[in-house]
């Protein structure tokens, strides 16, 4: 471990991708992640790694799709209206089973909508985004040390399953500045690329990047081929923390900014002899339903809050498998829900309950 | 006996999806002759587009990259970006590069990637079914310009060699056609060329390749030769736009 420095989230999303071993960054200037190119290319050069900045968000994404299937670890980062323009680059890189990392700094939308934080992009990231059955791993950060693990777990993760794995922050935890400590990964060997399009010397057979089959048995093969990597990695990445959820009566789900500012909320509530907790998903994708469901074999209250107009409420519910009534309160527009806010809906659904 | 004619060792012994006169078949030829010339075929990486050529990567024995439409210059990036010492070439054609492309095209010739790109040009979607492309000529009938190209609504048909000449860092760019035996050769010299000058000079080249479609053009294999000669080449005239004084 290094010693503690204080860093902004994005900066810190930065040297650990480097820690992680990432080799090349290309990306195009959008708010509020700017820091991370910046900060980047700063660094890449003086380490003798790739900085470059792209002529679109498009073209962003496909450098990061050479680069990946030339064997590089490679990483590419945009806020919510750049996302949605690399979703075609990340539909073909699923298809292809490239490994890359893909952060999204989350604004408001839709549209241009606001630079300031959102979490609106949930269903882009968790359930497709692009065309054709694919998934993308997706962790939600909760901390600028939080943003450092889960930035070196995603290369891991991507070389692993061969597969684009995205960190899902938002605009607030990108421009956050908290210590933080980086892991030492000196030692850290990468995994081998035997399948990367590295010249055709004619000691394997060659290579070949794609994702086009024409031959619908075929595609449908791959396709199965493809399911059957997801459910690994649903049956064993699955990843949530809990806080004071034990002898809770009302749960509270939130991820990322939010799930600090519910934590705030729940000690209020506490504070008033309102036994609450929190639940807080750090896999977007795999949800993490079965630790859920577990909370839900007790008689209890949940209570989904988003920067959303209620999104992973979904998948909450799904989880749960409608056993218990879900409620819902989010802030949209940019607007960060204050912990009073959440207090206020708190007491609500318990004095609800109580007359009830 | 002396063998005087085989197969490029970097043209793979099978048979292409190619319709019958289309001249794909000559310029994958001519690639490979190029790689196996310059003895880089076991550090090449090729770059297929969306398009007639989408199954390129099945018809060279190199290892290959299939892009999105358009976008294979940026792939291109990503490759020669992690591996500077590879040789690295995109083949795309006129609705890939000239359309939906131009952004990647632009960019990557900017930046002087150090890139080979062959850019056949034909005038229609061929893939598709022959619709117009940036390329058309005007007043050509296509299935999406049933009346011919109306060049006051839908403009004139894009130069892309000229266009990209006028950038500062592009190394090499020339204009061939393979519409008879000795502009064959010449197509071959400039191919060449612009896979010695990544490999030379890590500069960025393009070779603009005047090619035949008779399928979408509704004209036999000889008749399109024809064509392009009357047709194409007043339009896109042939010969180097852009070349480093030595290579002359």
């Amino acid at each position: 471990m290094s010693e503690k420095l204080l860093m902004r989230g994005n900066e810190a999303l930065g040297e650990a991708a480097i820690k992680a071993g990432c080799q090349l960054y290309f990306a195009y200037p959008i708010t509020p992640q700017s820091e991370l190119p910046e900060y980047l290319s700063r660094r890449m050069p003086k380490i003798g790694r790739v900085f470059l900045q792209a002529e679109s968000e498009i073209a962003a994404i496909n450098m990061v799709y050479g680069a990946a299937g030339a064997g590089a670890r490679v990483m590419t980062s945009s806020s919510s209206p750049g996302i949605s323009l690399k979703q075609e680059g990340i539909s073909y890189i699923a298809g292809a089973q490239l490994p890359c990392v893909i952060v999204n700094m989350s604004r408001g939308g839709p549209g241009l909508g606001s630079i300031q934080p959102a979490q609106s992009d949930y269903f882009q990231a968790t359930k497709g985004g692009g065309h054709g059955d694919y998934r993308l791993i997706v962790l939600a950060p909760a901390s600028v040390q939080e943003i450092v693990d889960l930035t070196i777990l995603a290369f891991d993760l991507a070389d692993k399953y061969r597969n684009p794995v995205m960190i899902m922050g938002d605009g607030l935890l990108g421009q956050m500045m908290e210590p933080v400590r980086f892991p030492d990964r000196s030692d850290v060997k990468l995994p081998e690329k035997p399948w990367a399009t590295t010249g055709y010397t004619g000691e394997r057979p060659k290579n070949i990047i794609r994702s086009l089959e024409l031959q619908p048995e075929r595609l449908e093969e791959h396709n199965q081929k493809l399911q059957k990597k997801y459910a690994d990695i649903i049956a064993t990445q699955k990843r949530s923390d809990e806080y004071l959820t034990e002898n809770a009566e009302i749960v509270l789900i939130a991820f990322g900014t939010v799930a600090r500012i519910c934590r705030s909320a729940i000690d209020m509530a506490r504070a008033k002899g309102i036994k609450a907790g929190l639940f807080r998903p750090i896999t977007l994708w795999p949800f993490p339903d079965k630790d859920l469901a577990k909370l839900g074999e007790k008689e209890r209250h949940f209570l989904s809050v988003e920067m959303s107009c209620g999104q992973m409420i979904e998948d909450v519910e799904l989880a749960l498998r409608c056993r218990h009534p879900v409620d819902f309160y989010g802030r949209v527009g940019g607007i960060v829900p204050s912990p009073e806010e959440v207090l206020d809906k708190i007491e609500q659904i318990m004095a609800g309950r109580c007359e009830g | 006996m002396k063998l005087v004619f085989d197969r490029p060792r970097s043209l793979a012994d099978v048979q292409t999806h190619y319709c019958p006169g289309c001249t794909h078949g000559i310029i994958h030829r001519l690639v490979a002759e190029a790689i196996d010339e310059l003895g880089v075929a076991d550090h090449t990486v090729g770059v297929a587009p969306v398009g007639c050529a989408v199954l390129a990567y099945n018809y060279f024995n190199l290892d290959f990259q299939e892009a999105a439409h358009g976008r294979a210059p940026a792939v291109a990036t990503g490759i020669k970006r992690t591996l500077p010492d590879r040789v690295v070439f995109t083949y795309q054609g006129d609705g890939d590069l000239a359309s939906i492309g131009t952004a990647e095209i632009v960019h990557a010739a900017n930046r002087g990637e150090g890139i080979t790109v062959v850019y056949v040009n034909n005038t229609v979607y061929g893939m598709t079914g022959g619709q117009m492309a940036p390329t058309t000529l005007a007043g050509q009938k296509t299935t999406t310009s049933p009346y011919g190209r109306d060049a006051d609504s839908i403009g004139y048909p894009i130069r892309m060699a000229e266009m990209l000449s006028t950038l500062v860092a592009p190394k090499y760019i020339a204009r061939v056609a393979v519409n008879s035996p000795a502009n064959i050769q010449r197509a071959k010299r400039a191919i060449k060329k612009a896979f010695e000058i990544q490999v030379n000079d890590n500069g960025f080249a393009l070779v603009e390749v005047l090619s035949t479609c008779p399928t979408n053009w509704g004209l036999s294999p000889e008749k399109a030769l024809r064509w392009l000669e009357d047709n194409m080449l007043p339009y896109y005239p042939l010969g180097d736009f852009k070349a480093p004084k030595e290579v002359e």
